[in-house]
């Protein structure tokens, strides 16, 4: 062994020189299209962003110079008014909108958890049935509002539930619109407690039923509620789907959840204001775009917090 | 009547329970046990028996299907939809896997310890508390938590943050805490699955010293890959091997020698023993 290498230590020492040398060259020269390849792709991506945000931007300042005259008190206090622009708001429509979601959440909260538990918790994923009713799940919440509208007029306007177009039908079809959000965002929360935690609970001589109750639910609430939170302020963003079970554009009294009378809502009023030609009715329509934002930023805003802050981490 | 053994553990257990096996009061006795995943054997031909108020010791190498052994005897196996065992499992000489028998219930007299610590995310207290108020026994529920929690050696560790979030304990804390919580519901026998693996020596000795302490009143079957922590806590002990059929394709677990722990340390009457203890392999 000493022998050999005694005889090739010089071809070693070349070799060694060798390798350093194209050691040097790899670290020192970066190939000038690799640099500039970077440049432009970090350039892209940030372009991508900015498009995304200056969408935002663009709305709010749009929004604030157009509205924030119309930006008073009378605005949430005030029924809408054809005669008065100055003194027209949005109370009818703001009371719509705050029963409507009232409904949604007493909907979908049971029956989105509910869904989620069986699923979850339940259902045996190895069988076909459930590994249908869970594509068919995503699919749902992938379906277009207006699709829930012509949903909701056929079976729960008229049809098999004949309710009329009263609030709690709104309420429904938003409900409904929104119920596969909140089975989805709720089932990650089930899935993000451990097995472990199941497993100790049943090993204790919990039933299933004690150790979802006592055990999985609570340390998924952040997550469900923040699932329930950003579902229900899509609810009150939509639109489409409201004026298909009765939302009408113009109420200037204080609706009730099964009031014959017609109900309104915040998007709808909005848009009611927006295609009329006068200016003031335009500052209207953009103050309440403005009150809109607002209350869904603080809502998302608020869901964020709560998954950051409660969130159980394992 | 565990009272004429000796409190004090300077005897090694090993001696004391060399008792007649006519004397030995059996809590599960198995018979040709085979559990089966989706049609396929993790164990087969399984038949011991195991004695009351004894630590008994499952080893083998890695998937020779101690830990399936051990979830079949409080019928954690249920929990797996695919799982089925065959052969008949004896728990006071009463079938385990007999109809109208219910898993919780068995579940609430042989309690289980798992690999990994896995406190709920809750406080000390209810941890500890948690199976009592399950089983709805309220009252006295202080003294429970504190009797458990001495039980389990932690009480002067703790008693003065019983609020506190378990998540803050250490390892070896956490799983003395799920000991505690499991001698809480006053099981009879308590399953230990690999209790140790995941904690230092030192948590090791205080959980080593603590089953030893527990046997006089529980019976206790542990799994473990560390062959000396077998030798120095068990009675008994069992070795289970891998065995594949002749093509190479299937294999499964299978007892290959079961005896009194000393027995198998010094003087396995099986080869394969020998090499394992020895560790020419595994």
């Amino acid at each position: 062994m000493s022998a050999a290498s005694g005889a090739s230590a010089p071809r070693n020492r070349l070799a060694v020189a060798g390798a350093r040398s194209t050691t040097e060259a790899m670290l020192r020269n970066q190939p000038r299209g690799d640099v500039i390849r970077n440049a432009i792709f970090a350039g892209l991506l940030l372009l991508a962003v900015c498009i995304a945000l200056a969408g935002l931007l663009a709305l709010l300042i749009q929004a604030f110079a157009k509205g924030s005259s119309a930006l008073t008190l009378d605005l949430i206090t005030n029924p809408p008014s054809t005669a008065f622009p100055d003194k027209a708001g949005y109370r009818p429509a703001i009371i719509g909108s705050l029963q409507l979601i009232a409904g949604v959440m007493l909907f979908v909260v049971p029956v989105g958890i509910g869904a989620a538990i069986y699923l979850e918790e339940y259902a045996d994923g190895s069988r076909w049935w459930n590994r249908l009713i869970e594509i068919n799940i995503q699919n749902l919440a992938a379906v277009p509002s207006i699709i829930y509208g012509i949903l909701g007029l056929a079976f729960i306007v008229r049809g098999p539930m004949d309710l009329g177009f009263i609030l709690a039908a709104g309420s429904l079809t938003l409900a409904l619109l929104v119920l596969p959000m909140v089975i989805i965002a709720s089932r990650e929360a089930l899935r993000a407690v451990p097995d472990s935690i199941r497993q100790g609970s049943l090993a204790l001589g919990a039933t299933q039923w004690q150790t979802i109750r006592t055990q999985v639910l609570p340390a998924s609430v952040p997550g469900i509620a923040t699932g329930v939170i950003l579902a229900v302020s899509r609810a009150i963003g939509e639109t489409a789907p409201l004026l298909l079970v009765g939302a009408t554009v113009f109420v200037t009294f204080d609706p009730t959840p099964f009031g014959s009378d017609g109900y309104s809502a915040m998007p709808v009023q909005i848009f009611n204001y927006a295609l009329r030609p006068q200016e003031e009715f335009q500052a209207l329509a953009a103050a309440g775009i403005i009150v809109m934002l607002v209350v869904l930023l603080a809502m998302n805003s608020f869901a964020i917090w709560l998954r950051n802050r409660y969130e159980q981490r394992w | 009547m565990l009272t004429e053994q000796a409190p004090k553990i300077e005897v090694r257990p090993e001696f004391q329970s060399s008792a007649p096996e006519a004397a030995r009061e059996k809590v599960f006795e198995l018979r040709d046990i085979e559990v089966l995943y989706s049609g396929v054997s993790a164990v087969k031909g399984i038949s011991m028996e195991i004695g009351r108020n004894e630590v008994t010791a499952m080893i083998g190498p890695s998937g020779c299907g101690k830990s399936t052994l051990l979830r079949c005897l409080n019928r954690m196996n249920d929990l797996i939809p695919t799982a089925e065992v065959k052969g008949e499992l004896l728990y006071h000489g009463e079938d385990l896997y007999g109809s109208g028998v219910d898993p919780v219930q068995v579940r609430k007299l042989i309690g289980m310890v798992f690999q990994k610590p896995n406190p709920f995310p809750k406080s000390i207290y209810d941890n500890v508390a948690f199976g009592p108020r399950i089983l709805g026994r309220k009252e006295g529920l202080d003294e429970v938590v504190e009797k458990a929690l001495r039980g389990a050696a932690l009480w002067h560790e703790v008693k003065d943050r019983l609020k506190d979030n378990a998540f803050g304990l250490s390892g070896g804390q956490q799983q003395r805490l799920c000991i505690a919580r499991c001698i809480a519901v006053k099981p009879d026998v308590i399953l230990m699955d690999e209790p140790c693996s995941a904690l230092d020596p030192i948590s090791t000795g205080k959980i080593e010293d603590l089953m030893i302490e527990l046997k006089n009143q529980f019976s206790i079957v542990i799994v473990t890959h560390n062959m000396q922590q077998a030798a120095r806590v068990s009675d008994r002990t069992a070795f289970l091997m891998t065995e594949l059929d002749a093509t190479e394709h299937t294999r499964w677990g299978r007892l290959v020698e079961y005896d009194v722990t000393q027995q198998i340390f010094t003087n396995p009457s099986d080869k394969r023993t020998e090499d394992y203890v020895s560790g020419k392999v595994g």
